[in-house]
């Protein structure tokens, strides 16, 4: 079979990488559609600006949301652990997800195809779910990883979450909720920037310096209450070169600050908060600016540095165990044999780059502005 | 353990958000490439009519697409949610080939089926057919992936269990991906959503014939699904064969099940085409048999048996013995007894570990099973016959009315005389529902017939689902229901609002209902 051109420990690292990079390009692009939805019934003040806001993503949600269905499935096939894990103690949370994003294709396809009042104004509640609901609910789960999760395997490797679904609303994790709602809607406004003008786009403008104050200052509160009020976790004896991914063979300790060890060995990864940080200022000082393609790159690379963020803190930590710290998951233990890791990154390395390009190019056809009128002359189409 | 009602639950589930996202599928994978067809030949003949046939079917084409794509993500959700114990067990193998259709297949449709209703003004007339072409490959190629991940629990080739991770692990992709199994489901599938696609757009031009209205429209729609739904059909029922010949291979109960064959008659075994199938009693009541028929289908000899379901289960029950055996080897190695003995007796009796996790459901510890409880294993090995049995022969007989759909269809459009055959163009208007039928009775008979396994031989159900609380699946399968019946409402009635209209939705000022328009266009 495939040589092993990479060693396992390699594998481990560069997958930890590889996920990110999914779930950023989620956050990058289907991101600004869900903060977009949330936006839709305050920046849109009657139909017509409502129908502009929802034809300036129309073109383009459907292949944004496969970003969430690939990360969903390469966390399935490099972290198996992590997947099952996550999904099942995050139960009724990934339930209400996927329930909001039912709102978006029947929304989006359906709401301007009956003139009555009745039926666009309940596709835009249910478009303002479909983007709001995910948006905030993928933060909460964040949240809850931070802390650590009620969770234990027992011999045959059966996960038991020991929690409540009430449990995953503390006031921490609903704060992070907070920050993942505050970006997307800023990226979201700083996206409808690019695509339309006059009155939508001067409250896209508001919007946008608003979510982007609103999200640094979450995102900063976050950090002071990881600092002093959140556990962290720490790996404290490892199996000397075990290969076989087993999480239960390695002892974990939980202690205050232990978040932050990672920026006090590795100082380089304080740059995505810093990023984050800066590039949500640098939004909202962009956005009255005419120019507005710089601050959708600034929007961006906040989101980046929130994600990689919390990404960092935990990191080799994926999903700490609070009940059971020794069934913590982690980038090392909680990931697929190394043939498959290797499978899936050439899989991956091959296809990646293909996407993105022909993503670009979908992209560069329907670029330019909506509006009322082009709304309107392409309305027979769909 | 999960408790037996949580199991139950998440089995219904699942079933049901399954067969409900099969709703879509199949008209999506077959519509998308009778666009295909449409849009070439409005390119190569430049006749108007074939951009607006091109243009109105791709509506309809559009309100079906983004819920089969949204229908899809709940699939995937609930291996995590529901069966949290199968994902970690052969996420390993089963992961990969869904990541690798997210990358190469779901991609390429979802990122092009915008530029499909966005760039006709945008794209030379070239570019867009391409679109159209990309749009119609990505949902066939994702459909392959995904039958590659379905066949693999069928026939779950190229893996190994693995004692110190307690899970599967891939072991040869190649074999993963050219599972035979998955060659004739794929080509079967596909060809079954043809088929639906085919059907849809030659009932509804039926039902504009009927009704004198965008005649020339109607014709020449109705012309190109009778020949792409005959070569569809065709494929169907050969393939469909063939997909009983890949059963007979791998999974020999499923064959004895579908036939109601309950001892293994001397070769080759002759076809039951009718009967009640008595699974207390063991056999068929009032069976109608074909002589050889079924033999010559499923092995392709004249002297090869076809298992029945009484020699199975005396096989299973030797495989349950080993894995107790298995099982108990394995519980020394997991509690770090590692010595080369049990390695051994582990190894050599590890391909029956999935039959002794059978147990697990009367016996916990599985080693200490009395012969009572291996005789409810052995029991429940089996799936209940009679929905099996049915399920195929309704399924078949849609297929075959199908067929003859297509060939009168097909007939007379070369005759040139469709329009004046009403009884064809009712045949092909009430006939519409025959392909939805056919395909989820279908699925019934691949996923009910492959109980008590989530995995064949590897992973009985009972163990794969997440050990939750029955009322969270309560609260799931109740959000369930009230969104999946609000959305199929209201999907349904803009499919039939925008088949009313007709290509005068277009707004082309060509057809009937239009100001200005000649009656019969």
């Amino acid at each position: 079979m495939s040589p092993m051109l990479l060693d396992y420990e390699t594998l481990k690292i560069i997958w930890w990488l590889l996920i990110g990079v999914l779930l950023i390009g989620f956050a990058l692009t289907d991101g600004f559609d869900m903060g977009v939805g949330a936006l839709l019934p305050f920046i849109g003040r009657n139909d017509d600006e409502r129908r502009v806001i929802i034809a300036s993503i129309k073109p383009t949600w459907e292949g944004n949301q496969v970003w969430l269905v690939t990360a969903g499935a390469a966390i399935f096939a490099a972290w198996p652990l992590v997947y099952a894990a996550a999904f099942y103690s995050f139960y009724a949370a990934m339930l209400l997800i996927l329930f909001a994003l039912f709102m978006r294709p029947l929304g989006i396809e359906s709401r301007s195809k009956i003139p009555d009042p009745r039926w666009r104004s309940a596709w835009d509640w249910a478009l303002f779910a479909g983007g709001a609901v995910p948006a905030t609910v993928f933060g909460v789960a964040f949240g809850n990883l931070l802390q650590g999760v009620p969770f234990q395997f027992d011999s045959t490797m059966r996960i038991t979450y020991t929690g409540t679904f009430l449990a995953l609303l503390n006031p921490f994790a609903l704060l992070c909720g907070l920050v993942s709602l505050g970006m997307l809607v800023m990226h979201g406004a700083a996206f409808l920037r690019v695509k339309t003008t006059g009155e939508v786009q001067r409250r896209a403008n508001h919007a946008l310096r608003w979510s982007a104050l609103g999200t640094l200052a979450c995102f900063v509160i976050g950090g002071f209450w990881v600092a002093a009020g959140i556990d962290g976790y720490r790996i404290i004896a490892m199996p000397a070169g075990a290969s076989a991914a087993n999480p239960l063979l390695k002892q974990v300790e939980s202690g205050a600050g232990l978040w932050l060890v990672n920026y006090t060995s590795y100082p380089w990864t304080m740059l995505a908060p810093a990023v984050g940080i800066g590039a949500a200022a640098v939004a909202a000082w962009l956005a009255t600016s005419p120019r507005t393609v710089p601050a959708f790159v600034a929007t961006g690379c906040s989101v980046t540095g929130i994600i990689l963020t919390a990404g960092l803190s935990m990191f080799p930590f994926l999903m700490p165990s609070s009940s059971h710290p020794a069934s913590s998951l982690t980038a090392w233990d909680a990931v697929s044999s190394h043939h498959t890791l290797m499978i899936m990154l050439v899989a991956i390395v091959v296809c990646l780059p293909v996407v993105i390009a022909y993503t670009g190019w979908v992209y560069r056809v329907v670029r330019g502005k909506v509006t009322a009128q082009s709304v309107r002359d392409g309305e027979h189409l769909y | 353990m999960p408790s037996a009602d949580v199991v139950e639950l998440s089995r219904l589930q699942f079933g049901l958000t399954a067969l409900y996202h099969f709703l879509f599928v199949p008209l999506t994978l077959g519509l998308s490439w009778l666009l295909v067809i449409m849009e070439s030949v409005y390119v190569m003949t430049g006749k108007p009519v074939y951009k607006d046939m091109t243009q109105f079917w791709g509506k309809l084409f559009g309100i079906n697409f983004a819920m089969g794509v949204t229908t899809g993500i709940t699939l995937e959700f609930q291996f995590g949610t529901n069966w949290a114990y199968y994902s970690h067990y052969v996420g390993d193998i089963f992961g990969t080939p869904l990541a690798i259709e997210g990358l190469v297949a779901f991609f390429l449709e979802s990122t092009f089926v915008g530029l499909f209703f966005f760039g006709w003004e945008r794209l030379s007339k070239v570019g867009h057919l391409a679109v159209t072409f990309l749009v119609a490959f990505g949902s066939s190629l994702s459909a392959l992936w995904i039958l590659i991940a379905n066949a693999w629990m069928q026939n779950p080739v190229g893996a190994e269990f693995n004692p110190d991770t307690m899970r599967m692990e891939l072991t040869s992709v190649s074999e993963l991906i050219f599972n035979p199994v998955a060659q004739v489901k794929f080509v079967h599938t596909a060809a079954a959503g043809y088929v639906t696609a085919a059907s849809f757009v030659l009932g509804v031009s039926s039902w504009y014939l009927l009704r004198r209205k965008n005649v020339g429209f109607a014709l020449r729609s109705f012309a190109i699904a009778a020949g792409f739904g005959l070569a569809s059909t065709l494929s169907v029922i050969v393939l469909g064969d063939e997909s009983g010949y890949a059963t007979g291979e791998s999974q020999k109960v499923k064959l004895a099940v579908i036939e109601a064959e309950w001892e293994t008659q001397k070769p080759p075994a002759s076809f039951t085409v009718f009967g009640f199938p008595n699974q207390e009693a063991e056999r068929t009541d009032y069976a109608i048999r074909i002589p050889y028929l079924m033999g010559i289908i499923a092995t392709r000899s004249f002297d090869q048996p076809v298992m029945g379901i009484k020699d199975l289960k005396a096989d299973h029950q030797k495989r349950i013995e080993n894995g107790m055996i298995a099982y108990g080897a394995l519980q020394e190695l997991r509690s770090g007894e590692q010595s080369q003995k049990t390695r051994e007796l582990f190894e050599n009796q590890k391909r029956d570990l999935g039959y002794g996790l059978l147990l697990k459901k009367f016996a916990p510890r599985v080693v200490d099973a009395t012969p009572a409880q291996i005789h409810q294993a052995v029991e429940e090995s089996i799936p209940r016959v009679a929905p099996i049995f049915w399920s195929f022969r309704i399924m078949v007989g849609c297929g075959l009315t199908l067929l003859l759909l297509f060939v009168l269809a097909f007939y007379y459009c070369a005759r040139r005389s469709v329009i004046e055959r009403v009884w064809l163009l009712r045949f092909a208007l009430w006939t519409m529902p025959l392909p939805w039928i056919a395909a989820e009775l279908g699925w019934i008979v691949a996923e009910y017939g492959r109980q008590p396994w989530t995995i064949s031989e590897i992973l009985p159900t009972h163990l794969s689902a997440s050990s939750l609380d029955p009322a969270q699946v309560y609260f799931s399968l109740a959000g369930f229901f009230t969104f999946y019946t609000v959305l199929l409402i209201i999907e349904v009635w803009l499919m039939l609002k925008y088949i009313k209209l007709g290509p005068a939705s277009l707004g082309t000022g060509r057809y009937h209902g239009e100001s200005g328009a000649p009656a019969k266009a």
